[in-house]
């Protein structure tokens, strides 16, 4: 069942929604390590192969990274010779449809939705989806990702070409 | 088509670029190679259920991979015979007693055979009704499994499917003797990744010992970072790490691991990731063995020195980590590869994980290791099609390998012959004249008429038909003679290393 979203104040819904639009642009920008920083220190990124699958570890997914996972693709990707990322590429997210699903004082469940173009070489490919993020809340109160969940609409097609960057 | 003379286009120690680049030779492969050899169509688990289907392509041609009532799994072209419209339209599913028609409601039981024919009377007087086989489902010519791994044959005739997969079948057995029970069941989830190059780049890179340290550098070197610091600062670090920061390793440790090449164009490439550990979960898998199958049996199955088998043209299994990559090449510049994994049946959870982490880290569509692998057959594929030159070099260590009983072993694991052996094996498939179209006949009968349709005399033999002929299950048992239907004409030598590589031939008379 997809829940209503909550009636939350005006402030926290622009919280959130200037969390995600930060975390695309980062994205965009190649800032890894600041893209990084978004999430809390047990923070999990996580691609499933399909919907039905809750977990993100046990079973088959896209990406399954936790942050030292994380750290290797970004020492990957910064290195010289990593060769799939030498042609032009550049990435243009957009994200919209937030929803705040459930919010405590510490946690909060978000959902949105995403369109990624990726150009790489002389192509552009599509990527859409939605997210759905678990928030906590850090010791100086900043919301940080413990978890945020990518289902791409076309995970299940083959795909053309991999995924390299994090969506 | 099949006039097109190429063997000038192999020789013992260089390819011509044109078979990876050229639509002809591309179509030659797949009447020759892909339509009449065994061809992998999934695992039996993958159709657990009567009713249920699995599509599959089979060379050019649309296939259904179905379970029956018995608990047979046959497999059909996915083709109405009134209009010729697909009969199923989605990749998986369950057709329930019988597959229908979308466009005039012909049915047909799981087996292919007709069912019912709407307001039948109207082919009174014509040659389409039911007691005509054309009325039904087109089978494969033969179905046969090993171990649960399910393959089909276009063609009536040629080696049986033990036979084909010779010395490769190791890559079930090592799979499946690592469940207490000998058995595996698929993971139901298949990463698809379409390659823009052809088929034969990712064959001969599975066996490519040179290019890890070279190709995966940037992951290899991040990986190990990360696992060093681990290791210092908790005392160990989980495999998985590991089995990134390993294709870092130097020239002369990749030099180290042999590859064995077979005849067909299989071949191995031995151990080297170090999957024992003696942590507790690898110890209660292998206690778990050697209650299933005794000490010295777990002991050698355990103990295989096996990192990828591959069953040419189209196969890669990674069986200690019980994982496959199938081929389904598209055009000369396109292939699809499906990644399937599999549970070991009765083996502790922990060891599912611990592949599970490769699937994920190495296949998965988010790759950081076959990413960098598809950028090389992108940009290999393009520098092909070029003029910069014709010829693509397998000189390594060319002469410098050891041949024994028809098995060429590489003294060094960076020697190509691993490349002069496939090409070989491809080189006796497409000269192979062919005697007649693949399964002209054979695929298409009626068990219930009793009738068997006759097969065209064979040059300088006699009836050739047998009993089972056209039945899946009962012709795959039935061994006939390897490449019967092929007129035998001795390969140019592709010399040195992979002059006893190639597939075995039998002389047709």
């Amino acid at each position: 069942m997809l829940a209503p979203a909550l009636k939350v104040g005006h402030e926290l819904q622009q919280e959130v929604e200037q969390l995600l639009y930060r975390q695309a642009e980062l994205l965009d920008a190649k800032q890894w390590q600041a893209w990084m920083d978004l999430f809390d220190v047990q923070g999990v990124y996580w691609m499933p192969v399909q919907p039905e699958q809750t977990e993100w570890q046990g079973s088959p997914s896209i990406f399954a990274e936790d942050k030292l996972m994380m750290e290797i693709r970004m020492g990957r990707v910064k290195h010289p010779n990593a060769w799939s990322q030498a042609p032009m590429w550049e990435t243009n997210h957009l994200v919209s449809h937030v929803a705040i699903e459930a919010a405590d004082n510490q946690t909060m469940q978000v959902r949105s939705r995403f369109h990624m173009m990726e150009l790489r070489r002389d192509s552009v490919r599509h990527f859409g989806g939605s997210y759905r993020h678990s928030l906590v809340r850090d010791a100086s109160g900043a919301l940080r990702i413990r978890l945020q969940r990518v289902d791409l609409l076309n995970g299940q097609a083959p795909f053309d070409y991999v995924l390299q960057i994090w969506v | 088509m099949h006039s097109m003379n190429t063997s000038a286009l192999v020789e013992p120690d260089r390819v011509h670029k044109t078979v990876y680049t050229d639509q002809q030779i591309f179509d030659m492969e797949m009447v020759k190679i892909w339509e009449r050899t065994w061809v992998y169509c999934g695992h039996e688990s993958q159709v657990p259920k009567p009713g249920d289907y699995y599509a599959v392509t089979i060379g050019r041609q649309p296939m259904i991979m179905v379970r029956q009532k018995d608990g047979s799994v046959r497999v059909l072209y996915n083709r109405c015979p009134h209009r010729g419209v697909q009969l199923v339209g989605n990749q998986k599913g369950n057709t329930g007693s019988a597959f229908v028609c979308s466009y005039h409601a012909w049915s047909f039981h799981l087996d292919g055979n007709v069912r019912a024919i709407p307001l039948a009377n109207g082919y009174e007087g014509t040659r389409m009704n039911r007691d005509n086989p054309d009325c039904s489902m087109k089978r494969a010519a033969r179905v046969d499994s090993y171990r649960g791994f399910v393959f089909a044959s276009l063609c009536a005739e040629g080696p049986d499917l033990k036979e084909f997969l010779g010395e490769a079948r190791i890559a079930f057995d090592d799979m499946c003797d690592r469940s207490p029970v000998g058995e595996v069941e698929v993971v139901p989830i298949c990463h698809r990744v379409m390659q823009h190059s052809n088929w034969k780049f990712f064959m001969e890179n599975q066996l490519d010992s040179l290019h890890p340290s070279v190709t995966h550098q940037s992951t290899g070197i991040s990986a190990g970072r990360v696992e060093k610091r681990l290791k210092a600062e908790q005392g160990s670090a989980p495999l998985y790490y590991h089995y990134l920061s390993t294709f870092a390793s130097s020239f002369e440790q990749w030099d180290a691991v042999q590859t064995i090449n077979f005849p067909h164009g299989h071949g191995i490439l031995k151990a080297y990731m170090g999957l024992r550990p003696r942590d507790p979960d690898t110890l209660e898998h292998e206690a778990l063995l050697k209650t299933a199958y005794g000490e010295e049996k777990a002991e050698e199955y355990l103990s295989r020195s096996i990192h990828h088998v591959l069953v040419y043209p189209y196969l890669s299994v990674q069986s200690p980590l019980q994982q496959l990559r199938c081929l389904r090449p598209v055009g000369p510049d396109k292939t699809l590869s499906e990644i399937w994994h599999f549970r070991l049946k009765g083996a502790p959870e922990a060891i599912y994980r611990r592949s599970l982490w490769y699937y994920n880290l190495v296949n998965s569509p988010a790759t950081m290791i076959n990413a960098d692998d598809l950028e090389n057959w992108t940009k290999g594929q393009w520098g092909l099609q070029s003029n910069g030159g014709d010829w693509v070099s397998f000189h390594r260590h060319f002469g410098d390998d050891r041949v024994e009983g028809g098995v060429t072993y590489s003294n060094h694991g960076t020697s190509e012959a691993v490349m002069r052996n496939q090409f070989s094996a491809w080189s006796t498939y497409m000269q192979a004249e062919l005697s007649r179209e693949p399964d002209h006949e054979q695929g298409r009968h009626h068990p219930e008429r009793g009738t068997r349709l006759r097969k065209p005399a064979r040059p300088g033999g006699g009836d050739r038909s047998h009993p089972g002929r056209g039945h899946p299950h009962r012709c795959a048992t039935h061994r006939t003679r390897p490449f019967a239907t092929y007129t035998t004409r001795r390969r140019r030598a592709c010399a040195g290393a992979g002059a006893q590589g190639g597939p075995r031939i039998a002389t047709g008379g």
